[in-house]
């Protein structure tokens, strides 16, 4: 493998433009959005709603075409594709849903569900795609008799290990997992998050992990990138991150962080308003409008993502307050 | 597999059909069609006379032990004439809803999955093929290919798709945002495999219901085509041309066998596959899924 990154997406955007004949704003849902992902690495990506995460997530899994930018795949780009190269693409890049519920179809059974990627991608025989249908639903710890069953005779968490294993039948370098435990139960979201993580050192899977949720990523990634309004607001690695946020934004997100430490109350940061309309974003700095330290020439430039410490990267422009 | 520990539930559909067999009206419905279709699909094998054979002995006689249900005005046994033209009344409204539903299914769901320009330049069609006054239309398109069974199913397979394919759209075009469908698009599925594997099963209820009804539907439509001497010509015996043989008002009022029994099964027909349709409906719909 002589590529150094699995993925590589530079100043990536996406542009929701109203449909033809209609009058709306165009909403810019991910602007200028560079990141790499090395193979076997986890990237979280951690964003409120509407902060384009699962538009990248899309992107990257190629179902949405980016506005603008690039997206490279081991080194090839994937944004001019043909349809056949596309197809082949789609088997090696697979996306993980965030309800269970709306993921499988309710007609089919798990097993047609879990070959049907097989199918798709003209994988194998017939017993061969039944084969590897069963080896993926026993790697997400289900019993084999769930392959003749439909998906409403299970639960949320069950139905989630499904979709798992539905995107592992095709063997992916990497996996899109879009928020997929944030429609679980608390008592079900570990187990969920546990098996990814095995799944993902046992098999070196490389994945884009996304999630609104601080304390999951923490688990799981071993690079984060906070995501607001579209735009890129902090990434480093996952541990340097939560020790020592740089960003206003992230710093706030941190001590939103529900903590068995009474005294970390005190220097709780809680954000006004609400993240501003995508149709209508701030000038300058996105977050400004909400932002603790915001300062007047925040307004009149767009910070750029500036590496301060090895690997730790952020956008904004006061340097002073550290 | 072979380790099935505990019988596996039923799918969607088997759940559909139990519902269905629950509805009172929907069985007796079918209770009624059944030996309809029966009888007129092998009256030549038990019934001895021929619905063409002229007995000029036997003009515009009641019902006998010899001509069950009379015979018409040359002397042709009405029984025999009434389950051939059952026999071509349903085979036009079948054939024509099979060609129908085939096309509704497939312009509606290429519409719904092939993106903006092919489904508004879709629609765009199916609208004008919906904005031509069915009746009008009918009158054109069978002066045009002329009378006959084949003609006489093309035109009523032509009339009828535009509803279907709105229908069929509407449904997958919701579909297409769902997220087994995204993951299927996802893995790399085409049109084809979107059509066949997701907007069939998903629509199946849709293509039920309209099938059924459409036979309905398709036999009032051959019967009134026929009747307006479109349809089905003579000498072919169809429910319709037996009405119109007998419209004359002397027939009317003298010979009331030759029109009360086309006329009779004609309703009785569509109304038990109306039965069927609505009991279909009803076990296909999703809310019942809750009781």
């Amino acid at each position: 493998m002589s590529q150094e990154f699995l993925l590589e997406v530079s100043r990536l955007g996406k542009d929701f433009a109203p449909v033809a004949f209609a009058r709306g704003p165009v909403v810019r849902a991910v602007q200028d959005v560079s990141f790499n992902i090395k193979r076997g690495e986890v990237v979280g990506l951690v964003g409120e709603s509407g902060s384009g995460k699962t538009t990248i997530g899309r992107m990257v899994a190629q179902l949405i075409e980016p506005t603008s930018g690039s997206i490279r795949f081991e080194g090839s780009e994937t944004t001019s594709l043909t349809r056949r190269e596309l197809r082949g693409l789609h088997a090696r890049v697979q996306y993980i849903f965030q309800d269970p519920f709306a993921s499988l179809s309710p007609r089919m059974t798990i097993g047609e569900i879990l070959t049907e990627g097989l199918d798709i991608q003209r994988i194998g025989s017939r017993s061969e795609r039944a084969a590897k249908a069963a080896q993926a639903l026993a790697s997400v710890d289900l019993p084999p008799d769930a392959i003749s069953r439909y998906p409403h005779e299970f639960s949320g968490g069950q139905r989630q290990r499904i979709g798992i294993a539905r995107a592992l039948t095709l063997a992916p370098e990497l996996i899109v997992a879009d928020e997929p435990v944030s429609a679980l139960d608390v008592s079900i979201q570990a187990q969920i998050v546990n098996l990814l993580r095995d799944l993902q050192t046992r098999l070196g899977l490389t994945m884009l992990f996304i999630a609104h949720d601080l304390a999951v990523v923490e688990y799981v990634a071993d690079t984060v990138i906070v995501l607001y309004l579209g735009r890129i607001m902090e990434m480093a690695p996952s541990r340097e991150l939560y020790a020592s946020p740089q960003h206003p934004y992230t710093r706030a997100l941190l001590s939103a962080v529900p903590s068995p430490d009474p005294s970390r109350h005190a220097n709780r940061q809680i954000l006004k308003g609400d993240i501003p309309s995508p149709a209508n974003p701030p000038s300058g700095c996105v977050f400004r409008t909400r932002c603790p330290v915001a300062i007047e020439a925040c307004a009149s430039v767009v910070p750029p993502l500036r590496e301060g410490g090895k690997g730790h990267f952020k956008a904004c422009i006061r340097d002073d307050l550290h | 597999m072979a380790s099935l520990t505990h019988a596996s539930s039923a799918g969607p559909i088997r759940r559909a059909l139990s519902r269905f067999f629950e509805n009172g009206a929907a069985v007796v419905g079918l209770a009624i069609l059944i030996p309809i279709l029966v009888l007129t699909l092998t009256y030549d094998l038990w019934w001895l006379h021929k619905p063409n054979d002229i007995d000029l002995l036997a003009m515009n006689q009641g019902p006998s032990s010899a001509h069950w249900l009379g015979s018409d005005g040359v002397g042709r046994d009405i029984m025999a004439r009434l389950l051939q033209g059952g026999r071509i009344s349903l085979l036009v409204a079948t054939v024509s809803m099979a060609i129908s539903t085939f096309l509704g299914f497939f312009i509606g769901a290429i519409a719904g999955f092939a993106g903006r320009f092919v489904d508004g330049a879709t629609m765009r069609f199916v609208d004008l093929a919906m904005t031509l006054p069915p009746v009008i239309f009918l009158l054109v398109l069978a002066s045009i290919v002329g009378s006959g069974i084949v003609p006489t199913i093309f035109v009523i397979s032509l009339l009828s798709w535009p509803v279907l394919s709105r229908m069929v759209r509407a449904r997958l075009l919701e579909l297409r945002e769902r997220d087994f469908v995204v993951a299927s698009r996802g893995m790399g599925a085409g049109l084809w495999h979107l059509l066949i594997r997701h907007g069939l099963p998903n629509t199946i209820d849709i293509l039920v219901v309209y099938a059924t009804l459409q036979v309905a539907n398709g036999i009032l439509l051959e019967a009134g085509l026929s009747f307006l001497g479109l349809g089905v010509t003579p000498p072919e015996a169809s429910w319709g041309n037996m009405l119109n043989a007998a419209r004359a008002t002397h027939v009317l009022e003298n010979y009331p066998w030759q029109w009360m029994f086309p006329g009779g099964a004609l309703v009785v027909t569509v109304l038990a596959i109306n039965f069927v349709g609505d009991g279909l409906r009803d076990a296909f719909d999703p809310r019942s899924e809750l009781k």
